[in-house]
């Protein structure tokens, strides 16, 4: 270890504040998207594990984004997280999985997020749910 | 399965070294021949020196003469644009740069790549011009032998599957660059024994022009 | 062995939930390298999926690119997608050996005749059998057993795709890949030395999604992975366009992250998904860690020139072949200009002098 310990180590401090050549492409894709969902309402998903980042790059782009009022949590095969940008209408998504470790990285650009929009299904059984519990609490009575 | 990479090995391997020999064999065959004919002795007591009247002649025969471009502005024009092009396509791309000195031991900075490819498209374009010229023009049409048309295909092939290697316009790129090389090697095998050889030969012509001028005191 | 339960029942029977399965399938677009605007469509085609066999055979192979595949970085996806998958046959993986592994082969393919997936990795000697032989059974020989009744193959690493290492210069095994072998089944190659593990799954992600084979390049290999060259995905791309270059492991250059091609990165060649899949959990990759590409899901890449040769520089020594041009080129010259001499002194002495009184002849 005494000889490991003889190499000099010298940590640089990431430079978060410029943005390289491969982040600035996907800054123009983000303005596209969101002259599309206001002129169509159509929303874009950009999968992240899809661009070519260098090192350092995806807390350069993600400092740039920084974080706008809503955040939420989707607890289901493994956490979700979700928070709105600093700039609104454009959220970021990071699936992982039980053992916390990344499966998906999105940039939505949309209104609200598809993952947290309940789902038709869910909501058919939502009723059912209540009417069952309704049902026996009526018989209670 | 694998003809593309089976084709580029070819092309890197045993078609270059065949290329090249008969390149640098070729060349210095032909440079023996000049060289050693000789020229005969003369007698005359110089009046000036030829060394650097020579030398002068070389750098002002490179430039055009302005009555010459007045008659023939575009062959003029289309010369410059071509052989500068093609001067900065060969020797500032890096890639060309890495050959030349696994060759020779040394190497030298590039030019980015952006500036090489538009140097490329406008010796691209100059030689479509050129090759227009020559089968438009009729004195041209006159002038012209098969040796002509060789040497204009073999000068525009490299070029062309160069641009289309570097744009990557041809898939897969192994049998893009293959091709490229390829033209290469076909222009290396004819260089020796066509016209092509000038490009060694003029800066001798040039001197030579010079340096009799200078020995005898008149303007090249 | 396979049953008839699909994924979407077996996912549910899981206590997967509606947002667990839609995140599953989101993670599965991002694996396939498909746009996240196929998610509804893999949903649908995932509800439906059946659950196939899977023989896995291994000729000469080192097992890298099992390594790898158990080395997947995204859990959860490809958990359920091995659970989903029936591997019925894997001679390093499983845990019976000798006749009970060759039974269970048997056993497979002939439940699910015309319906098993067959992986191979690894390349198939021509020559002497004796080369590579499981349990009594040569390469050659099981191949040509098992890909009778699959429903397609895929051939995972160089090794099964092109030949690999073992068909490299001078092939003392006379080692083929897959497709020199087999004609009339479907081929899918994944190659890479190893593949990365996301492809690996990736590919069979999309077979047990859609039922199909995915798009393939001219080498057989699946688009959304192979499409694109690393050169054209780096993120060190704009550098060579700039023109700036590393010039040795450690100079300022390097350092600076510049581009690795005059250090012999083959990425302007080669076709892989390194540059966005990664390795080692996303961490990096060969030229992110600042070593060139050594295109390692080309064929012959083993062949293709030095690897820290730039990609330009021919294979053979140029030096060497110009110096023996130039001497060559002197003694033939010295030769030539001996001849052209000879004609010049015989042109001299057979130059007749005219006088005044031969011209007066002549007219």
């Amino acid at each position: 270890m005494t000889v490991l310990d003889n190499i000099k180590i010298v940590v640089e401090p990431a430079v978060i504040s410029e943005l390289t050549e491969n982040t600035l492409p996907l800054l123009h894709e983000i303005r596209h998207a969101l002259i599309r969902l206001a002129e169509s309402g159509e929303s874009t998903i950009l999968d992240l594990q899809a661009i070519p980042f260098g090192p350092g790059d995806e807390d350069r782009l993600l400092s740039f984004l920084g974080t706008g009022e809503v955040s939420a949590t989707v607890n289901a095969l493994g956490e979700t997280k979700i928070f709105e940008t600093q700039y609104p209408a454009v959220w970021l998504v990071e699936h992982k999985n039980p053992e916390l470790s990344r499966v998906a990285l999105q940039i939505e650009v949309t209104q609200v997020p598809t993952i947290l929009m309940t789902q038709n299904a869910d909501i058919l059984d939502s009723i059912a749910l209540i009417g069952e519990t309704l049902e026996q609490s009526n018989a209670e009575f | 399965m694998s003809e593309p990479m089976d084709f580029l090995l070819w092309v890197r391997g045993p078609a270059f070294d065949v290329a090249a020999l008969i390149f640098v064999i070729g060349v210095v065959v032909r440079f023996f021949e000049i060289f050693s004919l000789g020229r005969k002795a003369n007698f005359s007591e110089p009046r000036g020196t030829e060394f650097g009247p020579g030398m002068k002649s070389v750098l002002t025969r490179s430039l055009p003469e302005p009555g010459m471009f007045k008659r023939q502005p575009l062959t003029i024009l289309v010369g410059y644009v071509f052989h500068i092009g093609l001067l900065i396509s060969l020797i500032l791309f890096v890639p060309h740069i890495e050959l030349f000195r696994e060759t020779f031991g040394f190497g030298w900075p590039g030019l980015p790549n952006p500036l090489v490819d538009a140097a490329a498209v406008l010796s691209i374009v100059a030689l479509l011009a050129a090759l227009w010229h020559r089968i438009s023009s009729p004195v041209m049409r006159i002038l012209t032998t098969n040796e002509d048309w060789l040497v204009w295909a073999l000068t525009f092939l490299p070029m062309l599957t160069g641009y289309i290697a570097y744009h990557r316009m041809i898939d897969p790129y192994p049998l893009a660059l293959g091709l490229h090389i390829l033209s290469i090697e076909a222009l290396m095998i004819f260089f020796p024994f066509t016209k092509l050889m000038h490009a060694f030969t003029l800066f001798i012509a040039r001197w030579y022009n010079g340096a009799m001028s200078g020995r005898r005191v008149v303007e090249s | 062995m396979a049953d008839t339960k699909t994924l979407g029942e077996s996912l549910r029977l899981h206590g997967v939930s509606r947002r667990g399965f839609l995140k599953f399938c989101t993670a599965t677009a991002s694996m396939m390298a498909l746009p996240p605007t196929m998610v509804p469509a893999i949903a649908a085609a995932l509800e439906k999926a059946k659950r196939p066999s899977v023989i896995w055979l291994s000729f000469q192979e080192c097992t890298g690119c099992t390594e790898s595949l158990t080395r997947s970085h995204a859990p959860t996806v490809e958990n359920l997608i091995f659970d989903h998958i029936s591997l019925d046959y894997h001679h390093t993986l499983q845990v019976a050996a000798g006749d009970a592994a060759e039974a269970a082969r048997e056993e497979a393919m002939h439940e699910n005749e015309g319906e098993y997936l067959l992986v191979v990795d690894g390349s198939i000697p021509e020559g002497n059998a004796g080369y590579s032989t499981i349990a009594g059974i040569s390469n050659l020989q099981m191949l040509e057993e098992s890909a009778k009744g699959a429903a397609a193959i895929i051939a995972v690493g160089t090794c099964a795709a092109f030949g690999g290492l073992h068909k490299a210069e001078p092939n003392p095994t006379g080692a083929v890949a897959v497709s020199d072998i087999i004609k009339d089944k479907p081929i899918i190659n994944v190659s890479g030395c190893p593949p990365i593990p996301v492809v690996i799954t990736g590919v069979l992600a999309h077979f047990l999604t859609f039922g199909t084979i995915p798009e393939l390049d001219e080498y057989g290999r699946p688009m959304v992975f192979y499409g694109q060259s690393i050169h054209d995905r780096c993120y060190r791309r704009p550098f060579y366009d700039k023109g700036l270059f590393a010039e040795t492991f450690d100079d300022e250059g390097a350092k600076k992250g510049w581009c690795l091609y005059k250090l012999g990165c083959k990425g302007p060649m080669t076709y892989n998904a390194c540059a966005t899949a990664k390795w080692n959990q996303g961490a990096s990759w060969p030229v992110e860690s600042g070593h060139g590409c050594l295109g390692c899901s080309e064929p012959d890449f083993w062949d293709a020139g030095g690897f820290y040769n730039a990609l330009s520089i021919p294979t053979s020594d140029v030096s060497k072949l110009v110096t023996v041009g130039v001497a060559a080129g002197v003694a033939l010259g010295a030769a030539t200009a001996g001849l052209n001499h000879k004609t010049k002194s015989n042109a001299a002495k057979n130059h007749g002098t005219v006088t005044v009184d031969d011209l007066e002849k002549t007219s």
